[in-house]
């Protein structure tokens, strides 16, 4: 059975919201609207602070509570994990986005553009499509994941079939694949290094880990 | 392992604003309504009227939640998640409860508005269970929160009840203590928040000038429903009212204003160059 997840290895990423921008430029959301996003997180006090790049966004969790409280249906989950959103079907009633822990959903209520009333030309490209008054969040890219298997390829690997903020990460810290294929780089990375799962006490069992140290060798 | 404090990311919901709340306060409001009208009913009372306005209170409720949504014409798709979802559950009960409520009032039935008052009740809990299951706001998810809006809602409408009935002293004296297991319910619940270190946002405005003029001014609902259970009925009706808004206040704040997020949260930093993991509390 496959289960596709992310990875992000907060060694690595270096906050500079690379992914981000692929994200909007690939999806079209608008100001405000943040799929693919990287939290600055700090901890600690002076003199020994710490300051984190947390890659985030929807989880795709395995049991996810936008899905159980969705009134509709639109929410719905796929047999490889992907957490789904109907936008024929939701109403817009904003619960997903309270039963969400990952603050990983949106709603806009008008169409709004990031430089003034009309859009930029690369807006008008996808951004004038962004649907108004209903549940938004990251879809890991779903499009480009069935297309590119329909055409044999595999996500995570080929580049063609990877979300794209994986695709513009420069520093390779997010990372995206196949969990349950002990082959995939993912799998192999988790094996190799300590992680965690973002609020795994919840029980909604998120499809992205964090990688923060090498695991101790035997 | 050194632990470090994490920085707070939490931040205030804003997309449930007072038309959301306003189906919180309308929805318990009129079940409280309900089942006080149903209760003097059974105790000999002919307030049928209740009935009709707790209904009206309920509808309210609802159509105020229809404005809010964001694609209102496709409202009835509410209706297709029974199995998880306790919106839909709660739509569901919300018209055979109007109609049982309805027909209670057109045939003066008291074993119809039982029915009514039951499927009210039904209504409000699921109220309860759409906060109780909001993980994304801690003010809300807490366990403590399903009994104290199921109460609230029946203080207000019992509260309201008071100002437009003649009511027994008994009567008077149970709605007395409703108001007293409901300020000891909100206690509990400000209790379990801290204990689940909420954010500290939502323990300020839970806490803050507003939340406690609203404890003081229940004590005083109270006081005024004491006095006026000996006769004064000026009392009644001005300690049922100000029952009916404390109630009120509290779940506009708490829907609007003390609804925080809990935030991202680490439990370890990175390794990078020469710094070391570290454990975050």
């Amino acid at each position: 059975m496959t289960r596709y997840v992310m990875v992000a290895d907060l060694r690595r990423c270096v906050g500079c919201q690379t992914c981000t921008v692929a994200c909007k430029e690939s999806n079209g959301t608008p100001p405000g609207v943040q799929w693919r996003k990287v939290l600055d997180i700090e901890a600690g006090q002076f003199p020994d602070v710490s300051r984190v790049f947390v890659p985030s966004g929807c989880q795709h969790c395995s049991n996810p509570p936008c899905m159980e409280v969705c009134p509709s249906t639109a929410t719905g989950q796929r047999e490889d994990g992907l957490v789904t959103i109907d936008y024929d079907l939701c109403i817009g009633c904003a619960y997903c986005i309270m039963a969400c822990p990952y603050e990983a959903r949106y709603k806009v209520d008008e169409s709004a553009f990031a430089y003034g009333d009309n859009p930029t030309e690369s807006e008008k490209l996808k951004a004038k499509d962004f649907p108004i008054d209903v549940a938004t969040k990251c879809t890991f890219c779903i499009d480009r994941i069935d297309a590119g298997i329909a055409k044999g390829l595999v996500p995570g690997k080929d580049p063609e079939a990877t979300p794209v903020c994986v695709q513009g990460c420069i520093s390779g810290a997010l990372r995206f694949g196949d969990i349950e294929d002990p082959s995939s780089g993912i799998a192999q990375l988790l094996e190799e290094n300590k992680s965690f799962r973002m609020h795994e006490y919840e029980g909604t069992e998120p499809g992205f880990y964090y990688l923060w140290d090498k695991e101790a060798p035997l | 392992m050194n632990m470090m404090k994490q920085m707070v990311t939490a931040r205030r919901q804003n997309y449930w604003d007072l038309r959301a709340a306003g189906n919180f306060i309308g929805g318990g409001t009129g079940v409280g309504l309900l089942v006080a009208a149903t209760v003097a009913l059974a105790m000999g009372g002919e307030n049928y009227v209740s009935l009709l306005v707790g209904m009206a209170s309920l509808s309210l409720g609802l159509s105020l939640v229809w404005l809010e949504i964001g694609k209102p014409w496709r409202a009835l798709n509410v209706f297709f998640h029974p199995q998880t979802s306790w919106m839909t559950r709660e739509g569901i009960l919300a018209g055979p409860a109007l109609i049982a409520g309805g027909c209670a009032f057109w045939f003066q039935s008291v074993s119809l508005a039982v029915l009514a008052a039951a499927l009210g009740l039904a209504f409000l809990y699921c109220q309860a269970r759409i906060l109780k299951a909001s993980r994304a706001i801690p003010a809300w998810s807490n366990k403590t929160i399903v009994p104290l809006i199921v109460v609230a809602g029946l203080a207000e409408g019992a509260g309201l009840f008071l100002a437009f009935s003649t009511p027994s002293q008994v009567f008077i004296l149970a709605v007395f203590v409703l108001g007293v297991l409901l300020e000891g319910l909100h206690q509990v619940y400000l209790f379990s928040l801290k204990a689940k270190k909420a954010p500290a946002a939502s323990l300020e405005c839970l806490t803050g000038q507003v939340a406690s003029g609203v404890v003081l001014a229940r004590i005083i609902a109270l006081a005024l429903l004491a006095v006026g259970a000996s006769g004064y009925d000026a009392a009644v009706v001005a300690g049922g009212v100000l029952l009916t808004l404390c109630g009120w206040t509290f779940k506009g704040l708490l829907v609007t204003k003390a609804a925080y997020t809990r935030g991202a949260a680490i439990p370890f930093t990175p390794t990078r160059g020469r710094s070391q993991a570290k454990a975050v509390g």
